[in-house]
């Protein structure tokens, strides 16, 4: 353990991991409750246009990235607010045309420039090469996204659970619809250095459902999501350290893991929990129908059998 | 018709008589995706009022309401709540909207009291929750008798409990407009008669109310007067239809969520009824399941 904490590389991946692993399901978690949970997986597809336009500038990849990401999710949160009956072929060329816009671009730059990064590493993710200037751009954004998605979390409650009562609270809903989209945004560029932006909304998703089997409320929803993104991004890039895996399938199974092992669980636990609550339990469904008499009505073709018997 | 709506208002003050009502629509025109749904609709909420919206499906009872609240655009006409135009109107503490409640449930769990804290927002804003909010969340959970499920996740409410939770939501900011659309809808009747009863203790606290409803009910006593819209304008202001019995006419059948629903007392908002059936004869909108059964039933014996 001391041995791999010694590797600067290793430290980085592994505050790169802690911060992925508390940001995505802390927004996720909203997405989810809105039933757009498969909006950071749009997101990441159009995080590629933004790569493929970093290979061709020359520029930090990242901050391209941030600035397609952001245009993109502002767009899908346009078309969301709008309620248009094309909205959902609308995203659907947005993803394809982001993904399809990144390769291209990525490939023209290699033949200008004779092939200089590689998309691979931005598709599924590379975070044992994370640069001290990546940690810097992560960590900044990391904080930003936690004070946003914490420090709002009643209203951002509000206007997923109902979107139009909040707005009759007058908070600012449509700010705040924009604020959530672009911290989804931010969010996906973070993660796309650690799981690669094909498994970003993995990350975003599955531990808030894997933290729904066992909980009630919102509240203790997001902290276990939370928790439990970060004990899977620590654990996973660990054991692809140990047994040479990539890290962002490894972080992504063993969430998908833990989220079956939770849903197992959860029936038997629900069940324990409704016995100690009420040991009496409910009398009214122990009432004895007469089998038999005239007194039955006829309940169909079974019943009457029985009675011919 | 007519001579209903020639019938004068029967409080004496008329909106004149009140500079400041707490709700002013007039001359709403209103459109959903393109296509017109309100197309003039004038309406007046005055302090402490009890104002009944009526109307058949598709009528504009909801986008009415919708309007009011600012959740869906004016084309044309004026709104005002509380005397300030609608544009300039910032003191959402003084409404309690009641949303018509749907079956789609969110996609992550919530506990009743996290869902009606959020009624709570316009008056802690971006300040902490504190102990004088988590009080009045205690009280509106009493006063729908909702309390000893406060910690429940809202999913495994039934619907009537469900109702009440959306009303607590509503009531937690003692608002001094309640706006309600269709609160008795799929309600079973124990939570029928909390609403009832709530609803009386709001209005005896002075809250003006703005009800959509489907039929007056058991809310009937409470109410002060009836707008009936039909198409989009307003068919009737003025008091509430009288109980006359076109719901007692055989053959006349509505569907209704819930079996339990009461119908048999309530009157129909649109007196004459526009398709008027004989008597013996099937109602054009009686359920076609029910006839297959009553037709086959003897064909699957034989």
């Amino acid at each position: 353990m001391t041995e791999m904490l010694s590797y600067d590389f290793m430290q980085r991946a592994l505050i790169a991991a802690v911060l992925v692993g508390i940001t995505a399901p802390a927004v996720g978690i909203y997405l989810v409750q809105r039933r757009q949970s498969l909006m950071g997986d749009g997101i990441g597809h159009v995080a590629l246009t933004g790569v493929g336009l970093g290979f061709l500038f020359q520029s930090n990849p990242v901050w391209m990235a941030l600035l397609v990401c952001v245009a993109g999710a502002v767009v899908m949160e346009l078309v969301r607010a709008r309620g248009n009956k094309q909205g959902d072929i609308a995203l659907a060329m947005l993803f394809y045309g982001g993904m399809a816009c990144g390769k291209m671009l990525v490939s023209v730059s290699a033949q200008s420039s004779g092939g200089s990064g590689s998309l691979d590493s931005y598709l599924w993710g590379s975070i044992l090469t994370v640069s001290p200037t990546d940690l810097v751009t992560i960590a900044v954004l990391g904080v930003v996204v936690i004070a946003f998605t914490l420090g709002l979390r009643r209203q951002l409650f509000a206007i997923c659970q109902d979107e139009e009562f909040a707005r009759v609270t007058g908070i600012p809903v449509r700010l705040l619809n924009l604020l959530l989209a672009v911290t989804a945004a931010v969010t996906v560029t973070v993660a796309m250095r650690v799981v690669g932006v094909l498994l970003v909304s993995a990350l975003m998703v599955v531990p808030v459902a894997a933290a729904q089997q066992l909980t009630r409320s919102f509240a203790a929803t997001q902290a276990a999501a939370i928790g439990l993104g970060v004990v899977v991004s620590l654990a996973g890039v660990t054991g692809s350290y140990r047994a040479d895996l990539p890290p962002g399938p490894a972080i992504v199974l063993l969430a998908i893991a833990v989220f079956a092992l939770l849903s197992a669980v959860a029936a038997p636990l629900a069940r324990r929990r409704h016995r100690h609550a009420a040991p009496a339990g409910p009398q009214v469904c122990d009432v004895v129908l007469p089998k038999q008499g005239g007194t039955t009505t006829d309940r169909g073709p079974a019943a009457s059998q029985g009675l011919a018997q | 018709m007519s001579s209903v709506m020639t019938e004068a208002p029967h409080r004496a003050a008329s909106p004149a008589d009140d500079p400041d009502p707490v709700v002013r629509l007039s001359g709403a025109v209103a459109s959903l995706g393109g296509r017109p749904v309100l197309r003039g609709v004038d309406l007046t909420v005055r302090r402490g009022e009890v104002v009944a919206l009526l109307g058949a499906n598709g009528s504009g009872k909801s986008t009415t309401v919708k309007t009011v609240i600012g959740s869906v655009g004016l084309d044309q006409g004026g709104l005002e709540l509380f005397g300030t135009p609608y544009p300039k109107f910032r003191d959402w503490r003084r409404i309690g909207y009641v949303p018509q409640r749907t079956t789609a449930a969110s996609g992550v769990p919530a506990t009743v009291r996290e869902v009606v804290s959020t009624g709570r927002l316009p008056q802690h804003r971006m300040l902490p929750f504190r102990r004088r909010d988590r009080q009045a969340v205690d009280r509106a959970l009493t006063a729908v008798g909702m309390l000893d499920r406060a910690e429940d996740s809202v999913a495994a409410l039934s619907g009537g409990q469900h109702q009440r939770v959306l009303i607590a939501r509503a009531l937690v900011g003692t608002p001094d407009l309640l706006i309600m659309d269709e609160p008795m809808a799929g309600v079973d009747m124990a939570s029928q008669q909390v609403l009832a009863d709530t609803l009386r203790t709001e209005v005896a606290r002075g809250a003006a109310v703005l009800l959509v409803l489907h039929e007056l009910g058991p809310l009937e006593p409470l109410i002060d007067r009836a707008v009936v819209l039909r198409d989009g304008c307003v068919a009737h202001d003025g008091p509430p239809p009288p109980a006359a019995g076109q719901h007692a006419l055989p053959g006349h059948d509505h569907v209704h969520p819930h079996a339990d629903y009461s119908h048999a007392d309530a009157p129909h908002p649109n007196t004459p009824h526009p398709n008027a059936p004989h008597p013996n004869a099937p109602h054009p909108n009686a359920s076609q399941a029910g006839e297959h059964h009553l037709t086959n039933t003897p064909g699957l014996l034989a």
